[in-house]
């Protein structure tokens, strides 16, 4: 693990800003574990992100990294992946990022399967604004801008995913970070556009005001919440009351790679050319 | 050699982007800025380039800048409410210093506007539309060969000073056609951002003697951090008061290092004239017919028209000023341009705006109208 960490960190850059106990420290170990089984070049890997918490993850991984603007590391991603395509592309956003201000960018992504990952740190809050409530903050939490608790409904990122015609959509947690290790292994794998939702815990600025008195408590409600999808299917349905699958949730290769649709066009534009 | 083409103003900024070697076009539809996307669409993609039509212009001012990380020479395109939404990331290009053209064909505004109507609303915006100070270039051609020349020459400055260049169209220059005929001061270079020396240690925000430090393409083997949090010469961010007010002062002060290289301006009869027109865009072509019909009846009458309008040509105008009995200031607003010619000339000349917001263009007439009252 040491190596790991002294191979694919900027060692110089530590101590990190994230609070004690935050899950972003788990889901960066489980990224460069992933990178390792993957053996990609740090050279040849570009890291995205957008604004909150989650994107000062970039600061502290040794690639190509570029930290954005709130909503937009998608946007930012395109256009690195399709003018270098030989690069591999990772994407990392909050749950704000990604689905409040970057909704439109995330289904857009989604529908046109370009070869690049995307990981959501899905803590169910803002963090680094200070815990106001996001796009998925379940219903009765409270958060420093719902003080009377939570009345928006959530989404759900995965579906949201799978509805926009990602070609493969994962959930991991901070809990299961072997697991997580696994899902971004398989999604840098698949050839499209890829997303791994990782419900993770901010203790200090979701935990704190809702009745978690630790990390570990948070991470325990992981462990009992997070259902292995394959199993979820066999359970009787008020079973799932409350819970979520992780694991792989949805894959497809049937859907073109978008490189290799634009592919089709460069080679029309051609033929047009030469008439 | 001179080669003749018919042209339109939007054609022609597509032509003269593509001859500087742009290869990456991001962009959402707007009118009337709509044609330079329909011409990317066709041209890139023959040229092995990439054209996209994101999900709207905060995206393609994203994807430009993503694209530019790579050492690929990128553009947009829009318009009005598309400008607004891209000052952003704008903001972004300038502070973490990757190249960008923007082309922003300006329509009357605010809001949606009058949105097939001719506008200089954007003149402030483009130099002041994003919060925080940052630097830019904007460059304002006046016809369709110009539109040519001052793409490819924006292309070339935002490679060399590391700074978002927008060149400021207009509805009128946009959809007008004319022949053209190129000629070898037209040809266009191409000129790219200047690498990391072998050799020597790579700071990616170095404070170099010329404002302007190397440009590491992503994928090339340095692996660095861009930001547009402030960040110190390695790139990573800082609170350090000394740190943050350096790099601020030399990112906002790079561009008054290269004021020659940058400033472009042209005087018609500016020397002896007794009142001088200064004006930029279609305005402009309204002002020059102005002053060639006047001349013709021995009038004194002459014009500066800003081609490079930020950073603002201060001294050309001053100089051209001095001793003139009057500056009129015509412009498709409710005036923006004339409070620099005022800063610039500081009470010493009196200067008179000559506005329109109705949609129109300022005629001919009407300046000349202006002209022979305060003559
Ligand atoms: C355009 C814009 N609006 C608002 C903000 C302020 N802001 C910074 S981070 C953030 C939300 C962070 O929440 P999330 O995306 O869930 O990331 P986390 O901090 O939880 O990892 C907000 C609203 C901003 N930086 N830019
Ligand atoms: S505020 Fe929450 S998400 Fe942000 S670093 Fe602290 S614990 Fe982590
Ligand atoms: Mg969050």
């Amino acid at each position: 693990m040491g190596k790991i960490h002294e191979k694919y960190l900027r060692m110089d850059k530590m101590p990190h800003i994230w609070c004690a106990g935050c899950g972003n420290g788990i889901i960066m170990g489980a990224f460069i574990n992933a990178i390792d089984r993957l053996g990609y070049d740090k050279d040849e890997v570009a890291a995205v992100s957008g604004i909150g918490c989650s994107g000062r993850i970039t600061g502290y991984m040794d690639f190509n990294t570029i930290h954005t603007t709130h909503g937009r590391a998608l946007a930012f991603a395109t256009g690195i992946k399709l003018a270098k395509p030989r690069l591999k592309v990772f994407v990392f956003m909050g749950d704000g990022d990604a689905v409040a201000i970057g909704g439109n960018h995330l289904i857009h992504a989604c529908r046109r399967n370009l070869d690049m990952t995307a990981v959501i740190f899905n803590n169910h809050i803002y963090g680094m604004t200070g815990g106001q409530f996001s796009p998925t903050t379940f219903k009765n939490k409270n958060a420093t801008t719902a003080p009377y608790g939570t009345t928006d409904p959530d989404f759900d990122i995965a579906q949201l995913c799978i509805g926009a015609g990602a070609t493969y959509v994962a959930r991991g947690t901070s809990y299961h970070a072997r697991l997580l290790t696994d899902l971004i292994v398989k999604g840098a794998e698949h050839p499209g556009f890829s997303i791994i939702e990782v419900i993770t815990h901010c203790p200090v600025n979701f935990g704190r005001r809702n009745n978690f008195e630790s990390p570990a408590q948070m991470l325990l409600w992981q462990k009992e919440h997070g259902v292995a999808a394959r199993k979820a299917k066999t359970m009787p349905l008020e079973d799932m009351e409350g819970k979520f699958t992780i694991g792989e949730l949805y894959r497809s290769t049937e859907i073109p790679e978008y490189l290799e649709e634009y592919g089709r066009v460069i080679q029309a534009a051609n033929e047009e050319k030469k008439q | 050699m001179a080669e003749a083409k018919l042209l339109s103003g939007n054609d022609a900024c597509v032509q003269g982007a593509l001859a500087a070697g742009v290869r990456f076009f991001a962009g959402y539809p707007i009118t009337p800025s709509t044609e330079i996307a329909n011409a990317f669409a066709r041209e890139l993609p023959r040229r092995g380039g990439i054209f996209m039509q994101m999900e709207d212009e905060i995206a393609s001012m994203g994807a430009i800048i993503g694209a530019s990380c790579t050492g690929t020479k990128a553009v947009t395109a829009t318009s009005g409410p598309g400008f607004s939404l891209m000052q952003e990331n704008i903001g972004y290009a300038a502070i973490a210093e990757i190249p960008c053209v923007i082309i922003n064909v300006m329509r009357y505004g605010p809001s949606t506007g009058l949105p097939t109507s001719p506008s200089q609303g954007d003149f402030m915006q483009s130099r002041w539309g994003s919060h925080g100070d940052r630097p830019v270039i904007v460059i304002a051609p006046y016809t369709a060969r110009e539109a040519y020349r001052e793409t490819g020459r924006a292309v070339n400055l935002s490679e060399t000073y590391r700074v978002p260049v927008i060149v400021l169209m207009d509805e009128i220059l946009g959809h007008l056609r004319e022949r053209v005929e190129f000629r070898d001061e037209d040809l266009v270079q191409e000129i790219s951002r200047k690498g990391p020396e072998p050799g020597r240690p790579f700071l990616p925000y170095e404070n170099t003697e010329d404002g302007v430090p190397p440009f590491a393409d992503f994928g090339t083997g340095y692996r660095y951090h861009i930001t547009g949090l402030i960040h110190d010469e390695t790139g990573f961010p800082t609170n350090n008061p000394v740190e943050v007010d350096t790099t601020m002062r030399r990112v906002n002060g790079k561009l008054e290092l290269h004021r020659q290289d940058i400033e472009r301006t042209q005087f018609v009869d500016a020397d002896d004239a007794e009142i001088l027109i200064v004006a930029f865009g279609s305005v402009a072509r309204s002002a020059h017919e102005a002053v060639r019909t006047l001349r013709n009846e021995g009038k004194a009458v002459g014009m500066v028209r800003p081609i490079t309008v930020w950073p603002f040509p201060e001294d050309d105008i001053r100089t051209a000023a001095a001793g003139k009995k009057a500056i009129i200031v015509p412009e498709m607003n409710l005036g923006q341009m004339i409070g620099e010619v005022e800063r610039a000339v500081a009470g010493t000349v009196p200067v008179h705006a000559l506005n329109r917001i109705d949609g129109l263009l300022i005629t001919p007439h009407e300046i000349r109208d202006l002209v022979e009252d305060l003559l």
